[in-house]
């Protein structure tokens, strides 16, 4: 089976999204089209661990829900281990859901309220809430197996982002897209998360794709990052040269911009 | 922070409570009514007209509530007149529920041509007048029970759809909602598993409304003489025939009102009460 | 000793449960200084900030303590006196620049009102100084932007209007409650600075509600470290980025990412500290006896 998988578990090549824009609708007739991401083109090897940065408006949350293909772009390929699914039926993209996770950016929205975390976690495993695969994923979080009967709102925030990620792993799925999943969060739970995360990649032989606004986050997971901006991708480049020696303006910028935990560091 | 909720939950418990014993009374007393009324509802008597109710001087014993004029005892005649309230209350009420709920479902959550058609059909119904529509669908369908809920269904389905679909898209747009997207489930088990649970509250609270709606636009049928047929005792009918005797006999008019506004007013109570005591989120 | 902003001991609890919210917290803030309040979520931050401009929900009860403002206790005057007193003195900078502002009213009024109903100014002085800061905080065509609604401005220039609004009436104090977390950072650092600028210039004393400890060492002077509504660590901000005094203040410090070290590895904060720092407080609670004084 490993030998027919692709080396590059997402290749994406002028990948086009555009919306209607309502806002400068005329009257009668159609809206102006907006463009959120005007031709990215990227590929993620299997196993490695790309940031996607970019301020709001750069596209990036609009790339992942594109990626996990929640929405349709309007041109480009996006292969997925070999597969084009850039525009795959909701009844043909079916089969290959289990492969393809996703983690929200916000766990108490992307919780249904009214199910118990047991449930939640069994959902897309077609189990009931005591399967033992459950137990196992919640372990595999470091949540103790008796949260299965826990209400997300019984939860603290960093609890309930591990229950995300417990859902998305009990499927044992190839690639994960993790959508801004600590900016909710305490830096405390913030480093354990992201611990957790760095400890299931390796583990489980994860893909993953990690979307931030956040750069001091991402060199400690990334091995790769993709700096967006305007729906462009303004810098591609390894974690390390993206950090000691940024090429461009933008990139420079963002780096300038966080603010250091050390008051000699001037602004 | 959680003695706050304690005490909602011992609030809301003492709604809950109150209604639902209201609504056992008025349910039992539907069911039983033949073994419990003291007198046959329809039995006149012209030498007992008028009796004033029990704690009245001039009362005769046995006559709780009183007699109308002419002489039928009035307590009986409640009593015999909630089992169409509740029939009314039970089928029209869960009927719009169901015809309504659905409707606004498939419009919020499939959205595209269904939604298009069943929110035009939404927004032409209720342009109009809903006691018009109510007297000229009765005097197409003729009058009788059946008749009358079929006028409830047909007008109120659309109080439904509404609320319903407007939850549902609201609720679609979760992030939740995409998530059973991204865990492969198809769009059927999504809204069975993801929405509906999360609507169901809604649903609920609207139909116990719905169920009180219903036994008043009876009572309101029935006032203007287009329900069941006046042998049948209902409280509408009741108030109707009270409203001209009532400076000589208030208790005839007064006493069906007050059961009528109790049912109602327990109705929307128990929604709430049921809502706030098994909903997780709420809890 | 007489900051303009003294805190003293100020306890604070849930009524009903009677959960303590605030622990005995001592803040000295002089005139024209910036403190930083630090904590995780629930640590009792923005809650000290409410206190101090007399907005805490009702279901918040101070058991004990004073908060002076400019030597006045504000515990101990009329409710309607506070109001003007807070009013007059204080002003806040919130967090969302998106909810802080009426999306059906246009910008100007939004700066004047304040100054017309508070200050008693007449409209004309009101809106002369609303485009005086609207410039001071490098809004281009402040004119125009006062006739425009909140929704046709983007985040960054929403905050500068609440910003400019904060020191619009010339208030001695502003409380900002994590007025950066909702931007981007590269506007987080336009906004940091604007905000530290017109401190400087105003000489206005700031209270910063912030999670952030790369924000403090950017802003403040001074920060006091919050644990579950009590101070565990009150230091200036050299000798704290420097040697954090308290365990838990330097856990916290050290799960603050960095960047700029590829070798930083990521530290939670460690269970033991997160005990040792729950028994001191648990601790402190034992010792403490409410003093009566202020109730209610």
């Amino acid at each position: 089976m490993a030998d027919n998988r692709a080396d590059n578990i997402f290749e994406v090549s002028d990948l086009r999204v555009d919306v209607a824009d309502m806002t400068r609708k005329p009257l009668f007739g159609p809206a102006p089209r907006l463009e959120i991401l005007k031709g990215i083109s990227f590929t993620i090897p299997r196993g490695a661990v790309l940031g996607i940065v970019g301020g709001s408006g750069s596209g990036k949350t609009t790339l992942g829900r594109t990626m996990v293909r929640l929405a349709e772009p309007s041109g480009g390929r996006m292969l997925f281990d070999g597969h084009d699914i850039a525009h795959l039926s909701d009844a043909a993209m079916r089969p290959l859901r289990p492969r393809i996770q996703m983690i929200f950016q916000d766990p108490l929205s992307s919780l249904n309220p009214r199910l118990t975390v047991g449930r939640t976690v069994a959902a897309p495993l077609n189990a009931r809430a005591n399967d033992p695969r459950v137990g196992e994923a919640l372990e595999h979080v470091g949540l103790p197996a008796n949260f299965a009967r826990r209400y997300p709102h019984e939860l603290s925030g960093g609890q309930r982002q591990r229950v995300g990620i417990a859902r998305a792993i009990a499927m044992r799925p190839e690639f994960i897209l993790a959508d801004e999943i600590v900016s909710g969060l305490d830096v405390s739970s913030q480093a354990q998360v992201l611990m957790l995360l760095e400890k299931l990649v390796a583990e489980l032989g994860l893909t993953l794709a990690f979307i931030s606004h956040d750069l001091s986050v991402i060199r400690r997971l990334c091995s790769r990052v993709i700096v967006l901006r305007s729906g462009e991708i303004v810098e591609d480049a390894a974690t390390v040269d993206l950090f000691e020696r940024p090429q461009h303006a933008y990139t420079r910028e963002l780096l300038d911009a966080i603010p250091t935990p050390d008051p000699s560091v001037r602004w | 922070m959680l003695d706050g909720r304690g005490s909602i939950r011992r609030r809301s418990g003492a709604r809950l409570w109150l209604s639902a014993a209201w609504l056992t009374v008025f349910v039992l007393a539907a069911l039983l009514a033949p073994l419990i009324s003291p007198h046959d509802p329809l039995a006149q008597d012209l030498m007992l007209g008028r009796l004033p109710p029990a704690w009245i001087a001039g009362a005769e014993p046995g006559y709780w509530l009183g007699t109308d004029s002419l002489g039928r005892d009035v307590l009986s005649r409640i009593i015999h007149g909630a089992r169409i309230a509740l029939v009314v209350a039970l089928i029209a009420g869960t009927a719009t529920c169901l015809l309504g709920s659905v409707l606004g479902l498939v419009a919020g959550f499939y959205r595209g041509w269904a939604d298009r058609l069943i929110s035009r059909l939404v927004d032409i119904w209720m342009a109009f007048p809903p006691v018009l529509f109510a007297i000229l669908l009765i005097a197409v369908l003729g009058t009788g029970l059946t008749s009358v809920i079929l006028a409830i269904v047909i007008i109120d389905w659309t109080r439904f759809c509404r609320v319903v679909r407007a939850e549902t898209l609201n609720q679609s747009k979760m992030d939740y909602v995409h998530s059973a997207k991204v865990a492969g489930f198809t769009r059927l088990r999504t809204l069975a598993t993801e929405i509906l649970p999360n609507v169901l509250p809604t649903i609920i609270a609207l139909l116990t409304l719905e169920m009180g709606i219903a036994v008043i636009v009876e009572a309101i049928l029935s006032f203007v003489n287009l329900s069941i047929s006046t042998d049948q005792p209902t409280w509408g009918g009741m108030i109707a025939e009270g409203r001209t005797s009532i400076h000589q006999a208030w208790w005839v008019l007064v006493f069906p009102l007050i059961a009528l506004f109790l049912t109602v007013l327990s109705f929307a109570q128990f929604g709430d009460g049921l809502r706030e005591r098994f909903d997780p989120v709420l809890r | 000793m007489s900051g303009f902003l003294e805190i003293r001991g100020l306890s604070a609890r849930l009524a009903g449960t009677g959960q303590r919210l605030l622990r005995s917290v001592d803040i000295s803030l002089p005139a024209g200084s910036v403190r930083g309040l630090v904590g995780e979520s629930g640590a009792g931050k923005s809650m000290i900030g409410k206190a101090v401009l007399g907005v805490l929900p009702k279901a918040v009860e101070v058991i004990e303590g004073e908060i002076l403002l400019d030597g006045q206790d504000l515990q101990k005057v009329s409710p309607a006196e506070r109001r003007r007193l807070i009013g007059a003195k204080a002003a806040l900078i919130p967090q969302d620049p998106l909810t802080a502002l009426n999306p059906s009213r246009r910008i100007g009024p939004q700066i004047t009102d304040r100054l017309v109903d508070i200050l008693g100014w007449t409209k004309a002085r009101a809106a002369t100084r609303a485009l005086e800061v609207l410039a001071e905080v490098s809004i281009p065509e402040p004119e125009r932007i006062m006739r425009l609604y909140p929704h046709e401005l983007s985040g960054g220039m929403r905050q500068r209007i609440l910003i400019a609004s904060a020191f619009a009436a010339e208030p001695k104090l502003i409380v900002a409650d994590e007025p950066t977390t909702a931007l981007d950072v590269t506007v987080q650092k336009q906004i940091l600075k604007l905000i530290s600028e017109l401190q400087a210039r105003h000489g206005t004393a700031l209270l910063f509600v912030t999670h952030d400890l790369g924000v403090v060492s950017k802003v403040c002077d001074t920060l006091s470290v919050l644990y579950a509504g009590k101070v565990v660590e009150d230091t200036t901000v050299e000798r704290f980025f420097a040697a954090p005094q308290h365990g838990y203040s330097s856990a916290l410090l050290a799960a603050t990412p960095r960047h700029t070290d590829p070798s930083s590895s990521l530290k939670p904060v460690p269970r033991e500290v997160l005990d040792a720092v729950a028994a001191e407080v648990a601790a402190s609670d034992a010792a403490w006896r409410p003093s009566g004084g202020a109730r209610g």
